[in-house]
């Protein structure tokens, strides 16, 4: 037995779970965690300039890596400003450890503070219940080690999510006899994670493969967590079949192959959401059917057999019906399944199903169609790509930046496109850019934004430079936020109302004021340029690319519509 | 009232502080609805039962046991089978007595339904009964006439009937 802190015992346990960096913010009730981080040596601490930005980063920092990004922040408000980013991450499935100050829980008089209102008191296990997969409040020094072991296998396994960790202020400072040597034991009797897939219903899953003439494979974020991209690559080379995505799964499947039909949705590819109408089996694995994706459920896939490949049982049945369901892990099942339709497959690959795809790529395909002269989305996204390398993590805002990043961007590799899918959370890219950049210092890291999302978060400007965390920024600036501008435009006969952002700021003013660097590219040439010299580059760039206020991401299915109801010219 | 759609659920859970209200956020955030709960420590070490009441249909019922399912805190939950529990509820009712003859006509009546009176005082008395929620409701229609001047009732409380029991695999 030996002396310790509550708050040193914090710092060990986040070092047992191989912890190396924090994104955090600090205030009164968080203090002596700080005090104990002091002078350690293998916990980075990464100042951020906003919790929220924390938060993002951590998240960043997790969906890039396949780790449990760790984010910290002081009571009340400290608190409150993550939960953004919580919600943010249990939408999106990504693993993450939120830590919290509270005020002290113990004492006599006026030393005892939780539940009477304290000063910065939140009640954020209240709040974050919701937006959690779990959260702890460890009201004595012996909790803390097992509620942090559980906390992380918790956010890591199954469909992995955020966990909060509230510490009240008097738990970490107070000094106890704790046990020389921590444990790994975890105590969460309610939680198993370790699902196998049942093997009737992956045989019944084949018998439909099998019998198949178009079938079509969905793949959704969960494909991308549990890295099953090979297998995907498996099924799909083996069916035949044509790979589809979510926005989350987007990367899960190489953009350039043959049978990438893109992503489905609202703003999918046309092709991708053509031929959903017109498969008969689908195979849809790690997705929950958001409803960004499936459009109005009466017109989704109408002509095919579902199977439903989801970790979490809860997601089957829940928004589509489904034939065959698995509960399962995507890698773990599409290996069975994989090995259960070999045995009763012949591959063909000159089927009137892979030439019906092809032909609907080149007809539907935007990627495929003739390209704009002008400095629009579009062009400057496919080039983009151009001069990107592969490896090239890019993170997205929300709006029309996002959604013009996923229907010309092509993303070949798993973690390399990271974008806020469920909860849409504009500010979400840049402070996940630098998250992302911690994880992967040797990749260049790239956020796609828009004028009014990048402004939701720019002090992080401030992190990236003080901290040396070099990612660049393309601000496709429209002046505008385009993207409830596109439907006042649409489907509000244009009224437009409180979307205009007038000229400001100026964005490379804006950069050089933070010590990063600005460039202007009003021309494909330029834009080209400021590419190059930024990855070349050792700080942080923005470069600010006027788009001019009245573009559209066409084709768009409107609201309560289904699918094949997208339109619009493109 | 009980209809077709009343589905009874046993919940095993942790028993410890934020659970229950971890259960009834769950409820609301799904926009499931809660027709009673009741809750007490179950015969297993550190656990508590729950035995929630839902009105909905199958789909919605498949939902909610699935979502408390993967509430951490929850050990394990089972919607009970129709006509294959028992359950219980128990309501205080305090009557207004306006006079002997009604006194005694209201014990007549406490008798039939096996209940008791727990308390009296010179204008009331106060019942306990203990049965179905149907049953609850024809003492308490009975009881109208006379005025009832308040009423507590527990929500049902079940466990399925035979040897088979909703507990931690060990």
């Amino acid at each position: 037995m030996t002396k310790m802190s509550g708050a040193k015992v914090l710092i060990e346990s986040l070092e047992q779970q191989n912890v190396d960096v924090i994104f955090g913010i600090l205030g009164g009730a968080i203090l002596p965690v700080y005090d104990a981080l002091c002078g350690n040596e293998k916990i980075r601490h990464i100042l951020a300039r906003h919790e929220q930005g924390a938060a993002h980063a951590a998240e960043g920092y997790a969906r890039a890596s396949g780790r449990v990004g760790v984010c910290m922040a002081t009571s009340g408000p400290g608190a409150t400003n993550l939960v953004t980013g919580i919600a943010n991450a249990y939408m999106d499935s990504s693993p993450m450890i939120a830590i919290t100050g509270q005020v002290p829980s113990t004492g006599v008089n006026s030393s005892y503070m939780i539940g009477r209102d304290a000063f910065q008191e939140a009640d954020i296990i209240g709040i974050t219940t919701p937006i959690t997969k779990h959260n702890y409040q460890p009201r004595t020094i012996a909790e803390i080690q097992p509620m942090v072991n559980a906390a992380f296998y918790i956010a890591s396994s199954g469909r992995p999510g955020p966990v909060l960790i509230d510490i009240p202020k008097d738990v970490q400072s107070g000094i106890a006899d704790v046990e020389v040597g921590f444990t790994n034991k975890i105590e969460a009797r309610g939680y198993n994670p370790k699902i196998e897939p049942d093997l009737a219903k992956i045989s019944e899953a084949a018998n439909l493969l099998a019998k198949a003439e178009k079938p079509i494979i969905l793949s959704g974020g969960g494909v991308i967590i549990s890295n099953a991209s090979d297998e995907l690559m498996q099924m799909s080379d083996l069916l035949m079949a044509p790979v589809a995505t979510t926005l989350m799964g987007k990367g899960s499947f190489p953009e350039s192959h043959p049978l990438s039909v893109g992503s489905i949705g609202m703003h999918g590819n046309p092709a991708a959401n053509k031929l959903m109408g017109e498969a008969d089996v689908l195979l849809a694995v790690g997705t929950r059917f958001s409803d960004r994706a499936t459009a109005n459920l009466d017109t989704f896939c109408p002509n095919a057999k579902k199977i439903h490949i989801d970790i979490d049982a809860a997601e089957i049945g829940k928004n589509i019906e489904v034939d065959v369901p698995v509960v399962g892990d995507a890698k773990t099942s599409l290996k069975l399944l994989h090995d259960a339709l070999v045995k009763k497959l012949n591959k063909n690959e000159g089927s009137a199903w892979t030439k019906r795809v092809k032909t609907a790529k080149e007809k539907l395909s935007p990627l495929l169609k003739e390209m704009p002269k002008d400095l629009l989305p579009k062009a400057l996204l496919m080039e983009l790509r151009k001069l990107l390398p592969e490896n090239t993590i890019v993170t997205t805002e929300v709006g029309q930046n996002q959604m013009w990043s996923v229907l010309y961007f092509q993303a070949l590799k798993p973690r390399t496109f990271i974008s806020s899918g469920g909860l849409g959370t504009m500010g979400f890219g840049f402070p996940a850019a630098l998250g992302a950049k911690v994880a992967c210092p040797d990749r260049p890291v790239v956020d796609i934004a828009g004028d009014g999302s990048f402004l939701m978060t720019e002090q992080e400007l401030a992190c990236s430079i003080t901290e040396n965390i070099p990612v660049t920024v393309i601000v496709l600036n429209n002046s505008v936020l385009g993207m409830v501008a596109q439907w006042q435009r649409m489907l509000y006969k244009r009224r437009y109302m409180a979307v205009n952002l007038g000229k400001t700021p100026d964005f490379v003013k804006l950069a050089e004021a933070y010590g990063a660097q600005g460039f202007r590219a009003t021309s494909m040439e330029e834009f080209q340029k400021a590419v190059k010299t930024a990855l070349n580059s050792k700080v942080t760039t923005v470069i600010d690319v006027p788009i001019g206020s009245e573009h559209d991401v066409v084709p768009f299915v409107p609201p309560g519509c289904g699918l094949p109801q997208q339109r619009g010219d493109y | 009232m009980e209809t077709e759609k009343t589905k009874v659920i046993s919940v095993l859970v942790e028993n410890k502080p934020g659970v229950l209200h971890g259960v009834a956020n769950l409820f609301r955030r799904r926009n499931f609805n809660i027709e009673s709960i009741t809750v007490g420590p179950s015969e297993q070490v550190d656990s508590s039962r729950m035995t929630i009441t839902v009105n909905a249909d199958e789909k919605t019922i498949e939902q909610v046991v699935k979502q408390l399912a993967k509430l951490i805190d929850v050990l394990k939950v089972e919607e009970l089978e129709r006509g294959n529990f028992v359950m219980r509820e128990l309501a205080l009712i305090k009557v207004s007595v306006p006079g002997s003859k009604e006194r005694s006509d209201i014990i007549n009546c406490v008798e039939v339904f096996r209940g008791r009176v727990i308390d009296v005082s010179t204008d009331s008395l106060t019942v306990e009964i203990t049965g179905t929620p149907d049953k609850i409701d024809a003492f308490l229609n009975l009881m109208k006439t006379n005025g009832v001047i308040e009423l507590a009732r527990t929500g049902i409380t079940a466990l399925a009937r035979g040897a088979k029991s909703i507990r931690i695999d060990e």
